[in-house]
C-alpha cells in the first residue's frame, strides 16, 4: 500500500505543478495582455485614483479635481469651463478625453514614464507619479475679450503671437461646460446626450475643428502669390480689371459690393475688397503659384498639431480657370479654419514666415520640475520678406481708411482684412463675417498679435454684411487685450 | 504558531494602512481573538495528542487568519455586507469542533465501526438541499433560521470515513477476485456493487443539485482511495473513463455546465460579444494585475469580480494583492498540509487509518486544485470553497474537522512508529523485519467491522 500512497502523493504533486505553471502563465506570461485588455477597468481606476494634474492659463490653474469617493475616484473640475473648453477639452471618466486633456493625458494622469524619477524603482513599488502640470500659452485677457466679444453668437476666434506661434486665444461659441461630463452618474449621461444632440454643436471646437470658406480674407493670400510671382509690381498702378468680371470660359459675371473697382490698384482693391480684381489676379498668377503659396501658408496640411490635431484647410489642387477665379476670393472649394487664417495674418505681420502654432508652453512635474519647454519653430516661408512688408502696408490701409476701420487701436499699428463668405446651397445661408488682423505697439519692433475672427450669424442683413461690422470689433478687443498686457509688462 | 497569528494580524493592519492610512480599529481585538483560538487549539493538541505533527495546526491557523484578512479587505469594498465577523464566528465554531475532535476521539479506529452510519449520514446531508430553493443555480444550501449551511461540505468527511472503512475491509476482495478482461481484472459484482451504487447515488444527487465541484471531488476521492487500497491501475482507468463519459454527457446536456466549459475555452467571449467581462475574465484580470509581487493588501481591485469574490474567487484577491510570490506561498502551505497528511498515512500501520489519512489529505488537495485551477483558467470553473481561505462557514468548519482528524492520525502514527521501534528492539534480528517496511504492519488487512 505504501507504494500506492506514494504514487497518489505524486499525483498531488503533479496537480500542484500544474497549478503553479498556470499561475506563472496568468501572472507573468499573459499578464500584459490581460492588463491591456480594454475590458479590464484597472487602468481606468488607477488613472482616476489620484487627482489629475492641472492645466494652467496665465499662471493659475483652470482645472481641478473633485474627490467623489467612488471607484473612479477623482473627477475633473473646471473653473470657467465654457471659456476654456476649446483649449482644455474635457476629461470624463465615462466619455474619455479630448483636446489638451487628451493630447497630454499621460502627463496629466501621471502615467507618463517621464514623471518618475527612478522608473525601475517605480515599477517595483508600483508607486504612481502625481499628475504633471501643463502650462498653456493662452493669454487670459485675450481669451476673455474674444469670448465676451462673441457672446451670444456662433463663431470662433484664434489669436497667435506672430513671432513665436504661441496661441494666445482659442475661443469657440456656443460653448459648454466640460465639468458637466465629469463623474459617472446619470446626470453626466444626460449632459452627454444633451450636448451631443444639440443642433448648435457646442462641443465642436470651431477654432480648429471646423473649416469655413474664408471669403475676402483669402485675398491676402492671393495678393501674396501675385506679388511674389511678379504679376503685380506697383501697389498703386491700375490693374487692367473689368467690372463686372466674366469668369474665364463661362458667361458668369462676377460683381463687387463697392464702386470704383474697374482697373483699381491693388491698394484700392484690398482696402475696399474688390472681388473682380482679385479673381482676375488669381487667374493671372496661375493655379501652380496659387497652390504653392496657399500650401506654404499651411493649407492642405493634415498633420498640424497644437498639440491636438487641427482640421485641414483646403485650396483645391485641381480646378479650371473659372473655379480658380472664385477660389482666389476665398470661395468655391477654398476652406480654412480660423486658426489657419490667424497663421496667414501672422505671416504678414512677421517677416513672411508662418510660425508653427502651439498651445503648450511648458510641462512640469507636480513638484514643478520642467519636463519640456516649447521651442518656437517656423512652418514655412510663405512669401518674400519684401512682399510681407508691402502687404502690411496694404492691410494697414484697410484699417486706416478701408473696410476695417472698426479694428483701429489708438497707439498701435493695426493691419486687417475683412471677409464676407457666401455659403449654403445657392449661397442662401447667412454669410459668415470674417476679420483677420495683426497689431504691434507703435514703437515696438515686432508685432504682438495676429487674430482671426469668424462670426457665423452676423447681425447685419444680407448684402450689407462685412467682416468690418461684426468681426472687426471683436478682433480689436482681442488685440487691445494683448497690447495692453504687453504695455503693462513693459512698465 | 505565534508566527501564524502574527502574520495574520500584520495582514489585517496592512489592509487598514493601505485603505485609510491608519491601523484598523479592531486590530487588537482581532489579533487577540485569533490568538486565543490558536492557543486553545494548541493546548488541546499539546495535552491530548502530543505526538501529533507540529506543522498541521499552525498552517491551519495561518490559512484561516489569511482568509479572514482577505475577507475583511473585501468587506471594505462592499459596505453593506460585512462577512469577516461572521467568518470569525465560524472560525470559532471550527476551532471548537477541532478541540472536541482532538479531545474526544481517542483512537481513529473507532470511526471504522461507523462507516455505514457515515454513508447514510452523508447521503442524507446531500439530499436535504434538494428540498430547499436553489441559490444562484445550485441547490446546495439549507437555510434555517437565518443560517445557511452547505451540508455537502460535511458529507465530504463522512464519505471519506466510509470509503476508508469499506475499502480497508474489502480491498483484498477488490484486488484479487473477479474476471479478467484483457489486462484488466474486473471485480465481482458483489464486491463492487455497493461502491458503485453509493457513488452513482452521490453523483446523481450532485448533478441534480448542479454542484459539479463537489461531484468532481467525490469522484476524485473515490478513485484515489480505490487505487491506494487495491493498487490496481485498472481501477484508475475505469474511473477516468467513467469520468470522461460523465463529463461529456453532462457537458453536453446540462446548460449550466456547458456554459462553464464554454467560459473556460473562451474566457473573453462575453467581452467580444459586448457584454463586458464575465467573472472568469475578471478573475484572470485580477491575477494578471498582481504580477510577481502583487499590488499590496488593500490596493487591488478584485472586487470587480463581483458575486462570489469573497468565496469561490477569494484566491483572485490573494493573487492580485500578494502577487505570484504570495500565491506560491499559499500553495506551499496547502502542499505542506497535504504532504503531512500523506506522511501520516504512510506512517500509520492500520489500513483504515492509512486510507483515511490519504482520503482527508486528498480532499484538501483536490479541492485546492479544482477551485484554484478553476479561477485561474486551468480547468472549467466549478463552484467550490478554497479550504480555510474562502468565505463560508460549512466549509471552514469541515476543514477544521479534517485537520483535527489529521492531527489524531498523525499522533497515532507517531505511537505506531514508537511501538514498532520497541518491537524491533525486543526482537533479535529486527533489522530484517524493518526492511519490509510499514506495508507489512500487523494491523494491515484486519477483519471487516
Amino acid at each position: 500500500m505504501t507504494r500506492y500512497i506514494r504514487r497518489a502523493a505524486l499525483l498531488c504533486a503533479l496537480l500542484l505543478v500544474a497549478l503553479l505553471v498556470n499561475v506563472v502563465r496568468v501572472q507573468l506570461v499573459r499578464s500584459d495582455a490581460y492588463t491591456g485588455n480594454p475590458a479590464n477597468r484597472r487602468a481606468e481606476i488607477a488613472r482616476w485614483g489620484q487627482p489629475r494634474g492641472d492645466i494652467l492659463v496665465g499662471g493659475s490653474p483652470v482645472t481641478g479635481s473633485r474627490d467623489t469617493g467612488g471607484m473612479f475616484r477623482y473627477a475633473r473640475s473646471y473653473t470657467d469651463g465654457p471659456l476654456y473648453a476649446p483649449v482644455t477639452g474635457f476629461a470624463s471618466q465615462v466619455y474619455g478625453t479630448t483636446l489638451l486633456e487628451h493630447a497630454r493625458d499621460g502627463l496629466l494622469a501621471g502615467t507618463d514614464p517621464g514623471l518618475a524619477g527612478f522608473p525601475l524603482l517605480h515599477d517595483l513599488t508600483r508607486a504612481r507619479s502625481s499628475g504633471g502640470t501643463v502650462v498653456t500659452t493662452i493669454d487670459p485677457e485675450a481669451q476673455r475679450a474674444a469670448y465676451e466679444g462673441l457672446a451670444g453668437r456662433h463663431g470662433a476666434v484664434a489669436a497667435l503671437d506672430p513671432v513665436t506661434g504661441r496661441i494666445l486665444a482659442l475661443v469657440s461659441l456656443p460653448s459648454y461646460d466640460p465639468d458637466e461630463l465629469s463623474g459617472t452618474g446619470e446626470d453626466v449621461a444626460r449632459a452627454w446626450r444633451r450636448l451631443g444632440g444639440d443642433p448648435d454643436r457646442p462641443m465642436l471646437n470651431r477654432a480648429v475643428d471646423r473649416t469655413y470658406p474664408p471669403g475676402s480674407t483669402f485675398k491676402v493670400v492671393t495678393a501674396a502669390a501675385a506679388l511674389d510671382a511678379g504679376v503685380v509690381d506697383d501697389l498703386d498702378a491700375p490693374t487692367r480689371s473689368p467690372d463686372p468680371y466674366t469668369l474665364p470660359g463661362t458667361r458668369t459675371r462676377l460683381t463687387n459690393e463697392v464702386d470704383g473697382c474697374t482697373d483699381a490698384s491693388l491698394r484700392y482693391a484690398l482696402e475696399w475688397s474688390c472681388n473682380t480684381v482679385f479673381a482676375k489676379l488669381g487667374v493671372e498668377t496661375g493655379l501652380a503659384a496659387m497652390s504653392r503659396t496657399a500650401a506654404s501658408f499651411g493649407f492642405d496640411d493634415a498633420g498640424l498639431r497644437v498639440p491636438f490635431a487641427v482640421a485641414r484647410s483646403t485650396f483645391a489642387a485641381k480646378q479650371d480657370r473659372a473655379q480658380l477665379a472664385l477660389s482666389s476670393i476665398g470661395q468655391f472649394d477654398t476652406r480654412a479654419t480660423p486658426l489657419q487664417m490667424a497663421m496667414v495674418a501672422s505671416a504678414v505681420a512677421g517677416d513672411g514666415t508662418v510660425p508653427v502654432p502651439y498651445l503648450v508652453e511648458r510641462t512640469t512635474t507636480a513638484a514643478g520640475t520642467t519636463l519640456s519647454s516649447a521651442r518656437p519653430r517656423t512652418l514655412h516661408r510663405a512669401m518674400r520678406r519684401e512682399t510681407a512688408e508691402r502687404l502690411r502696408e496694404l492691410m494697414t490701409g484697410v484699417v486706416e481708411e478701408g473696410t476695417g476701420t472698426n479694428a483701429a487701436i489708438p497707439g498701435a499699428v493695426v493691419g486687417g482684412k475683412t471677409g464676407t463668405a457666401q455659403h449654403g446651397v445657392g449661397n442662401a445661408g447667412t454669410p459668415y463675417a470674417w476679420f483677420i488682423s495683426w497689431a504691434r505697439g507703435e514703437d515696438a519692433p515686432a508685432p504682438a498679435v495676429a487674430v482671426a475672427v469668424v462670426v457665423e450669424d452676423a447681425r447685419a442683413g444680407r448684402g450689407e454684411i462685412s467682416g468690418g461690422g461684426d468681426a472687426a470689433p471683436i478682433a480689436r478687443s482681442v488685440m487691445a487685450a494683448v497690447l495692453g498686457g504687453r504695455a503693462a509688462d513693459a512698465r | 504558531m505565534g508566527l501564524a497569528v502574527l502574520l495574520s494580524v500584520c495582514g489585517y493592519c496592512a489592509v487598514g494602512l493601505a485603505r485609510h492610512g491608519a491601523l484598523p480599529q479592531g486590530a487588537a481585538g482581532y489579533g487577540a481573538g485569533l490568538a486565543v483560538l490558536a492557543l486553545l487549539a494548541h493546548l488541546a493538541v499539546r495535552f491530548r495528542a502530543p505526538g501529533a505533527d507540529p506543522v498541521l495546526l499552525p498552517i491551519a491557523v495561518l490559512l484561516n487568519g489569511l482568509g479572514l484578512v482577505l475577507i475583511y479587505r473585501l468587506d471594505l469594498e462592499t459596505p453593506g455586507d460585512a462577512a469577516a465577523p461572521t467568518q470569525l464566528n465560524w472560525s470559532t465554531l471550527g476551532v471548537a469542533l477541532f478541540v472536541v475532535v482532538v479531545v474526544v476521539l481517542d483512537d481513529h479506529r473507532v470511526l471504522r465501526r461507523y462507516a455505514y452510519v457515515c454513508v447514510v449520514g452523508a447521503l442524507a446531508l446531500l439530499t436535504v438541499p434538494i428540498f430547499f430553493p436553489a441559490v444562484n443555480g445550485a441547490r446546495i444550501w439549507v437555510r434555517v433560521a437565518g443560517f445557511s449551511l452547505q451540508p455537502g461540505e460535511f458529507a465530504k468527511v463522512l464519505l471519506a470515513v466510509f470509503f476508508a472503512g469499506y475499502l480497508a475491509a474489502n480491498r483484498h476482495a477488490l484486488a484479487h477476485s473477479g474476471r479478467r478482461l484483457w489486462w484488466l481484472r474486473l471485480p465481482t459484482g458483489r464486491v463492487l456493487g455497493p461502491v458503485v451504487a453509493i457513488w452513482l447515488l452521490s453523483v446523481g444527487v450532485l448533478v441534480l443539485e448542479r454542484d459539479l465541484g463537489t461531484s468532481l471531488l467525490f469522484f476524485g476521492l473515490f478513485v484515489v482511495l480505490l487505487y491506494v487500497a487495491t493498487g490496481r491501475t485498472g481501477w484508475v482507468a475505469v474511473g477516468l473513463l467513467l469520468a470522461v463519459a460523465g463529463a461529456l454527457a453532462v457537458g453536453r446536456l446540462e446548460p449550466h455546465v456547458h456554459g462553464r466549459v464554454e467560459d473556460w475555452l473562451h474566457p473573453f467571449a462575453s467581452i467580444d460579444a459586448g457584454r463586458g467581462p464575465n467573472q472568469l475574465a475578471q478573475s484572470l484580470f485580477a491575477f494578471a494585475a498582481g504580477g510577481v509581487l502583487g499590488t499590496g493588501l488593500g490596493e487591488g481591485h478584485s472586487v470587480l469580480i463581483g458575486f462570489a469574490a469573497k468565496s469561490d474567487f477569494i484566491l483572485a484577491t490573494a493573487g492580485e494583492e500578494l502577487g505570484l510570490a504570495g500565491l506560491v506561498a499559499v500553495f506551499g502551505l496547502y502542499a505542506l498540509l497535504v504532504e503531512r497528511g500523506y506522511r501520516a498515512g504512510l506512517a500509520l500501520r492500520d489500513a483504515f487509518g492509512r486510507l483515511l489519512a490519504v482520503g482527508l489529505a486528498s480532499i484538501l488537495a483536490l479541492q485546492v486544485f479544482v477551485i484554484a485551477g478553476g479561477v485561474t483558467g486551468l480547468i472549467p470553473l466549478t463552484g467550490m470553497a478554497m479550504p480555510f481561505l474562502a468565505q463560508g462557514g460549512s466549509s471552514l468548519v469541515t476543514n477544521w474537522v479534517i485537520v483535527a482528524l489529521l492531527i489524531r492520525l498523525s499522533d497515532r502514527a507517531r505511537k505506531d512508529a514508537a511501538e514498532h521501534e520497541d518491537d524491533l528492539a525486543r526482537r533479535p534480528g529486527g533489522e530484517k523485519a524493518a526492511g519490509s517496511g510499514p506495508a507489512a504492519a500487523p494491523y494491515d488487512g484486519t477483519a471487516a467491522p
